[in-house]
């Protein structure tokens, strides 16, 4: 990535960067001001239509075209809710742009409700980010006191409320509809689709929900135009009409065994490799690689051999993982335990289904239920036929749940067992040579939970 | 019916009732509410949450509920003046993460969940607290403390006991 300017991250480092002197000093508003002098709402649609942009936060939908999917000629009110309940294993991204620069973030939820006609934003702010809740209320206050927010913004018609709700610790409320039923004051039970949040979302009204990253992005094409947007990553592949394209910077969130832990900015489709090597500084204390999570522990693994992987839209499905995620890389080096890291997997997504789907809620336990007994001990070689079975029967893909979630502790499974099988069956052989079982539930762990 | 001697101060009930014109809904106030009222009295008994149900026009069941969903309200007896989240996720289990929630466990003599006797520190397990580059990592209260070791956890401790 010679040429390669970042835009996201580029003012993180500059003093008092999350101040609004410090953002405009940068060029920030200027877009604002511009869009809503020259263009109207259905023209900033379209824009951002060509732009080709896609949500940053998990599902990669296109959205301009989930803009377009509001009613036309709705006497309102229209919602647009900022998905900031950034809670998927490895991903810290939102973390940092509202941290450092939470007015970029906020110049881009202008722009996202001005395009959507809404007059009310909502940002569901995750509880364990208290540094981001008083950086992005001092930044909304700023905008009040600037006309950026509030009745006719700079002049126009255009009015806009933005308030911040913070969440309580539950991964659940960063699925669309799961934040919409949280931020109503009931507990975050993801809806069946159809309606569609667009058609029917928030207190029953059309309703829109962004990422954090995605607005940001909207910002920047507002500013920068749609070729510079379209000048990087991986162009729409010509023979999968499927396929829109993976366009635009990223931000790649590295952790685990790396020499430098990190958010880093990249066009989107770096490899994996380039990223660890590149970016993280290579694998720690001299250690070669074993697989990676290639975008939040919901989207399963790379072996080390699939780390040319190119981390686009479609380039993780491609080695048999759900998808990009969120793209938070976590690196695992050859130390590593597969068995442990799929029962911190396991217990993750125990503890967070939410407990409406009978599959999900029954099978993520029973999934714990056996990692506890293989862990400890007490594994046979046809439990892991069993945890495939799971696998591949909970989630919206085979359709027996709502939302996604079941999906995300399916694949970790799926891609572990799949793709490590020898080492499950080295262990279980070696650790219970007599294929010994056990009824009672076994503790895996020192420490439980009271 | 209210019960005689109310939970939430009058300071309270004008907290959330400034937060009326946000919602088109009352319902919707209910989780600003409750942190307005845990951030108080540090947990949130079922006498609050009827007096809640009363100032938002809801069954106490509906608050309840709620309530109940997230783990992170704690009903029968406030957490610690220290609430010490550890992430146990997996970007800092690689890194030690359960090292140091296990650590801390036999240093406060508690498991996740518990408060010490004095009622200054409660120990929590949480998943991924979105801090990853400074893994493994705890929050305590606001405050984030990054790249953690048993011995710099051990050292922390040691201010908070200083700091009693």
């Amino acid at each position: 990535m010679p040429d390669f300017e970042p835009v996201l991250l580029a003012n993180i480092h500059t003093p008092e960067s999350h101040t609004r002197a410090a953002y405009e000093s940068a060029g920030g508003y200027h877009a604002l001001k511009r869009v809503l002098a020259e263009m109207d709402s259905a023209a900033f649609v379209e824009l951002i239509k060509s732009s080709g942009l896609r949500g940053r936060g998990g599902a990669g939908f296109p959205t301009g075209l989930k803009w377009t999917f509001l009613p036309k000629g709705h006497p309102g009110p229209i919602y647009m809710c900022i998905n900031a309940d950034e809670s998927e294993p490895g991903t810290f991204n939102n973390r940092i742009l509202m941290e450092q620069d939470p007015h970029q973030v906020l110049e881009g939820t202008i722009l996202s409700s001005y395009a959507t006609r809404s007059s009310t934003a909502y940002i569901y702010l995750r509880y364990e980010y208290p540094l981001c809740l008083r950086r992005m209320q001092a930044a909304i206050d700023e905008c009040y006191a600037a006309g950026y927010l509030g009745r006719n913004i700079l002049g126009s018609d255009f009015s806009l409320e933005i308030y911040l709700h913070r969440g309580a610790a539950a991964y659940i409320c960063g699925e669309e509809t799961g934040l919409i039923e949280s931020l109503e004051g009931k507990r975050a039970w993801p809806r069946i689709k159809p309606p569609f949040p667009a058609v029917e979302g928030l207190f029953h009204k059309p309703t829109v929900v962004n990422n954090v990253e995605t607005v940001a992005c909207v910002a920047h094409i507002a500013a920068r135009g749609v070729d510079w947007f379209k000048s990087m990553g991986t162009p729409a592949d010509p023979a999968n009409p499927r396929d829109p394209g993976s366009y635009g910077p990223k931000l790649y969130c590295v952790s685990g065994h790396v020499n430098r832990p990190g958010c880093y900015e990249a066009p989107l489709g770096i490899t994996c490799r380039e990223l660890v090597d590149r970016c993280g500084g290579g694998v720690w204390k001299g250690r070669r690689a074993k697989a990676a999570i290639p975008g939040g522990i919901s989207m399963g693994l790379l072996t080390e051999a699939e780390f040319e992987t190119r981390l686009d839209f479609t380039g993780p499905g491609k080695a048999g993982c759900l998808g990009l995620g969120t793209a938070a890389v976590v690196i695992l080096d050859e130390t590593v335990s597969m068995i442990d890291f799929l029962h911190n997997s396991c217990r993750f997504f125990q503890h967070e289904s939410c407990g409406q789907c009978t599959p999900c809620r029954e099978g993520t336990a029973w999934a714990l239920n056996m990692l506890n007994r293989i862990k400890a001990g007490r594994g046979r070689l046809h439990d892991l036929d069993l945890l495939l079975e799971i696998g591949d029967s909970i989630g919206i893909i085979p359709g027996t749940t709502i939302c996604g979630l079941a999906d995300g502790a399916a694949w970790p499974i799926k891609n572990a067992i799949r793709k490590f099988r020898g080492e499950f069956e080295d262990y279980i052989k070696r650790t219970n040579p007599g294929g010994w079982m056990t009824t009672s539930a076994v503790p895996a762990l020192a420490v439980e939970a009271h | 019916m209210l019960p005689p001697k109310p939970i939430l101060t009058d300071e309270m009930v004008a907290e959330i009732q400034a937060l009326f014109p946000r919602y088109p809904t009352r319902q919707a106030v209910t989780l600003p509410a409750l942190h307005v009222v845990n951030d108080r009295l540090r947990y949130v008994p079922l006498e609050a949450v009827v007096e809640l149900a009363w100032l938002l026009g809801l069954a106490p069941a509906d608050v309840q509920d709620t309530l109940s969903f997230y783990g992170f309200f704690k009903q029968d007896a406030p957490h610690g003046r220290r609430r010490a989240w550890v992430c146990r996720s997996i970007s800092c289990a690689l890194r030690g993460g359960e090292q140091v929630l296990e650590h801390l466990c036999h240093r406060l003599d508690l498991r996740p969940g518990q408060t010490t006797a004095d009622g200054e520190v409660t120990l929590e397990y949480s998943e991924c607290l979105g801090a990853c580059e400074f893994a493994p990592c705890m929050l305590v209260n606001e405050d984030l403390h990054k790249d953690l070791s048993p011995e710099t956890a051990d050292a922390l401790v040691e201010t908070w006991r200083q700091a009693t």
